[in-house]
């Protein structure tokens, strides 16, 4: 039976899928690379094996410590907590989504000016390029302790977020339409109001759905810095070794974001 | 069709019916109305009388800030490797679980509908719904400070993020392609390796690559809660009050991320 023997020659020209990298040379020099980085990297970590070994067992103590989470004995402080991250996320994402169109027209290359252009992708580029918490601390720092400072640092990276996805969806908009309402003598403004919003409202009510979904994501870990809300209440908890505590703040935290994002995804279905 | 009559009985053509505009406007006063409560809950939590001064404070943090040690930059590079490993073994770490993971929970892939995706399903949206900051406080507590624990931190954020886009793209493959390979008598296996891997690569390697550049983000502030990278430099150029140490870290966060950015848009770029 010479068909169940194996053979090199017909395997050798057997179809092969082709690889997602096409040249064969950057694709070697990319494996090497990355083994090359691997043994480095690998190398900078200093793991203490005694300590992350006495951490499981610590781990593990510190786990149970999380069950069963303690709603009821900080009730106050997680309600009040809550409270600043709900309406910390609700004042940003306005304030932050009223601010963002401006920037977002003026970083629109088919609508704006190169000079206005060039200083409305620089505000996107300065707040996208800080985590949160960075510009946290900087309004901490302005502004004192509280949840102005974490409102103002939402409201912040909120407009790089939706100035720079709402500028490219300015861009690729159907320009006959804008031609056309141009065509009947209608100022910029009318061009704005007829010509581009229709086409780029349901993304703009998309993405603020989702970036309130975001906000009060990072709300959650702003106190951890001074600037208010439930991180607020969590770092607390942790620093005080009230770990029971902390699991009900955890987990309040995923069924708000399970809830929040539930909702925006229904409200984008609904819009797009 | 929403017409009206002008005064000299001509028809005017109106966007909406004059219901339908009182419900508009009733929508915007309700939403007005939400900001505003939540605006004052915020502003009742606020000691006025330093954000007046902030413009002040603002003045002076940043006449303290400049010039920037440029000499500090020497003991920078080493934690700014860190960082950039943080990040990468993180996004590496995350790959390797969040991958499979993926393919538990699409639809079409799922070994079962009923048991294993509801599961997967909730790691995925336990592991998005806290934040990474947060992961790195209770992953310090348990292996102590150090990189290790950024890593894990760094990982387990983003095993739901890649997951979570991986099978929704799982979910849109063309269903064409598996029926071919399904045709041919392929096993389940087969069909996976040949029909839908190969459809999804390119999604693959673009997430991939925007988790690693956002997670470069994230991995410069875990150090203010212990975790190893550039982060820990801030806290203490922080604590100590050198604000000049501060902005030369402020600049060299800068510069790495905006090259990753370019970096990772480029990759994106190729392989869509």
């Amino acid at each position: 039976m010479s068909a169940t023997t194996f053979d090199a020659a017909a395997a050798a020209r057997a179809w092969r899928p082709p690889p997602l990298i096409a040249s064969p040379l950057l694709r070697y020099a990319i494996y090497l690379g990355a083994l090359l980085y691997a043994v480095l990297a690998a190398g900078s970590i200093e793991v203490n094996w005694a300590r992350a070994a006495e951490g499981v067992e610590r781990g593990l103590r510190f786990v149970s410590g999380f069950f069963p989470p303690d709603f009821t004995s900080k009730r106050t402080d997680i309600v009040e907590g809550l409270l600043e991250s709900l309406t910390m996320t609700v004042v940003s994402t306005v304030i932050g989504v009223a601010l963002s169109i401006p920037v977002a027209v003026g970083a629109a290359r088919n609508l704006a000016p190169l000079p206005i252009y060039l200083v409305c992708r620089g505000i996107i580029a300065l707040s996208r390029t800080f985590q949160e918490i960075i510009i946290a601390i900087v309004f901490v720092a302005m502004v004192g302790f509280g949840p102005l400072a974490g409102m103002l640092t939402l409201a912040f990276a909120t407009i790089g977020f939706m100035a720079k996805l709402i500028a490219e969806d300015i861009e690729d908009i159907a320009e006959e339409q804008a031609e056309a309402v141009r065509a009947t003598g209608a100022s910029w403004f009318q061009l704005l109001a007829w010509g581009i919003l229709p086409q780029v409202r349901p993304r703009l009510i998309g993405l603020s759905a989702y970036r309130l979904d975001i906000n009060f994501r990072e709300s959650a870990v702003l106190g951890l810095v001074g600037a208010g809300g439930i991180g607020d209440t969590l770092n607390t908890a942790f620093d005080r070794y009230e770990f029971d505590t902390a699991a009900a703040v955890l987990l309040i935290i995923i069924i708000i974001v399970l809830a929040a994002e539930y909702a925006s995804s229904w409200i984008r279905r609904k819009v797009q | 069709m929403p017409v009206s009559m002008t005064a000299e009985g001509l028809p005017a053509w109106r966007r909406r019916a004059p219901r339908q505009d009182l419900m508009v406007w009733a929508g915007w006063l309700a939403a007005l109305a939400l900001t505003l409560a939540c605006f004052e809950f915020i502003s009742g939590r606020t000691i006025w009388a330093f954000v007046w001064d902030a413009p002040t404070q603002g003045a002076d943090l940043i006449g303290r800030m400049f010039p920037p040690s440029w000499g500090y930059v020497d003991q920078l590079w080493k934690p700014m490797w860190d960082t950039i490993n943080i990040a990468t073994l993180g996004t590496a770490l995350a790959i390797v679980v969040g991958f499979p993971l993926a393919f538990l929970a699409a639809h079409n892939t799922t070994p079962s509908v009923l048991f294993v995706r509801p599961v997967v399903l909730f790691v995925i949206v336990a592991s998005r719904s806290i934040n990474s900051l947060i992961w790195a406080l209770i992953l310090v507590i348990v292996f102590g400070p150090g990189m290790l624990a950024g890593i894990l931190a760094i990982a387990l954020r983003s095993v739901g993020f890649i997951a979570k886009l991986l099978y929704e793209a799982i979910e849109e493959i063309d269903r064409t392609q598996v029926e071919a390979v399904t045709a041919t008598g392929a096993s389940r296996a087969q069909v996976l390796g040949w029909a839908i891997v190969p459809q999804v690569m390119p999604a693959f390697a673009g997430i991939s690559v925007f988790r690693w550049d956002i997670n470069i983000r994230e991995a410069t502030v875990l150090g203010l809660v212990g975790a190893g990278g550039i982060g820990m430099q801030l806290q203490a150029s922080i604590n100590t009050l050198a604000w000049p140490q501060v902005t030369m870290i402020f600049i060299l966060i800068l510069g790495t991320v905006a090259v990753s950015e370019w970096l990772s848009a480029r990759v994106r770029h190729a392989v869509i």
